[in-house]
């Protein structure tokens, strides 16, 4: 594919996300009616393959606050990184996130198994969960998370991932409360974390 | 300079040329108009597949160059690749065509930017350890280098 039409796709792609974004934006202000908080909301309820076995209900996370981070195993980057930092910032962290939880949801269910996900995962702090949706949840769970994800082919027949790379932070009432960029300072990274913990 | 400060240089020095590193530049290779600093990579995680290559290139000519491929002893190919951050998103594209490295320029590969990709990882990438690949240029040729391991998250962009 020359590289203009993989451009063009891309675009394509990322206006359409746009679009349905800012839709599905608007259709919830209008769902919900002008006395309802108009609070921008991330996440969505999800019931999905846990690399501990069974499931991992949000419905059931009420009541302790906890991260998701979106990403792939064949990532050489990104993923590591934050994985690596985020396991830091938890032993950093003592006590205070001790039932604290962060789930690691594969945007390549493809390549990533459950089987593949647990041996990744377990390079880091065990407080670090990976869940692994179908294809078919994973359509319905990016939406939610405000995610952009899409395959990227090498020329060796492969492909890569492009996905969204922050790290959202949920309350203990499991409501969107923020959001950890990519790259940002190991004590923004913290004081996040810590706001979050003790809130 | 204080009297303290070149003992310290002159120690350094004698230490460097002891264990065999030349002054000024401790990882440094040259390839016809081509200066290569520092080759690094970060320890990858187990069971990962793939691993990350950074350094700089100089060309010191008078004519552009290009990296248009490069090999590693650790992974079943390596590719070229550029990572982007667009907003929060991390965009990933290969560049088929490879870099170019214009004349009297220096292009840095490094972490959030331009890579070597490691795919198909033979063995897990450790911190401390040294592997060794080739890069070929389209005008300069072939040439050997050794990657120095940083830590899981490390950053060796900055040194030389």
């Amino acid at each position: 594919m020359k590289l203009k039409n993989k451009r063009a796709i891309l675009i394509a792609a990322v206006a359409s996300i746009l679009v349905a974004g800012a839709a599905a934006w608007f259709a919830d202000d209008l769902l919900r009616g002008p006395n309802q908080s108009s609070v921008f909301e991330i996440g969505g309820p999800f019931v999905l393959a846990s690399s501990r076995g069974g499931v991992v209900d949000s419905k059931k996370l009420a009541g302790k606050p906890y991260a998701v981070f979106f990403g792939f195993t064949h990532c050489p980057e990104v993923c590591p990184t934050t994985l690596y930092e985020m396991s830091n910032s938890l032993a950093a962290l003592g006590d205070v996130a001790k039932d604290f939880r962060v789930f690691f949801i594969t945007v390549d269910p493809e390549r990533d198994t459950l089987e593949a996900m647990k041996d990744y995962v377990a390079n880091f702090d065990p407080r670090i969960e990976a869940l692994v949706p179908t294809e078919d949840q994973l359509k319905q769970l990016a939406p939610d998370f405000r995610v952009y994800y899409a395959r990227v082919p090498t020329n060796d027949g492969g492909y890569t991932m492009d996905h969204t790379a922050s790290i959202f932070l949920f309350d203990s009432s499991g409501r969107f409360s923020g959001t950890i960029s990519y790259g940002e300072a190991a004590e923004m990274r913290q004081a996040k974390l810590r706001k979050l913990l003790l809130s | 300079m204080s009297l303290f400060k070149q003992t310290v240089f002159a120690s350094a020095l004698t230490l460097a040329s002891a264990i065999g590193i030349a002054p000024g530049d401790a990882h440094e290779i040259k390839l016809g108009n081509i200066v290569i600093h520092h080759p690094w990579s970060r320890q990858s995680p187990r069971a990962a597949d793939v691993a990350a290559g950074y350094m700089t290139i100089a060309n010191t000519g008078k004519e552009d160059d290009r990296l248009v491929r490069a090999t590693s002893e650790i992974s079943a190919s390596a590719q070229i690749h550029d990572m982007r951050m667009a907003g929060d998103v991390m965009r990933m594209e290969e560049l088929p065509d490879g870099i170019v490295i214009p004349a009297g320029a220096t292009v840095k590969l490094r972490p959030k930017g331009l890579h070597i990709m490691f795919t198909g990882l033979r063995q897990q990438v450790m911190e401390g350890e040294e592997f060794s690949g080739t890069l070929t240029f389209e005008k300069a040729g072939t040439v050997s280098v050794n990657y120095e391991v940083a830590a899981p998250g490390g950053d060796m962009s900055d040194m030389h």
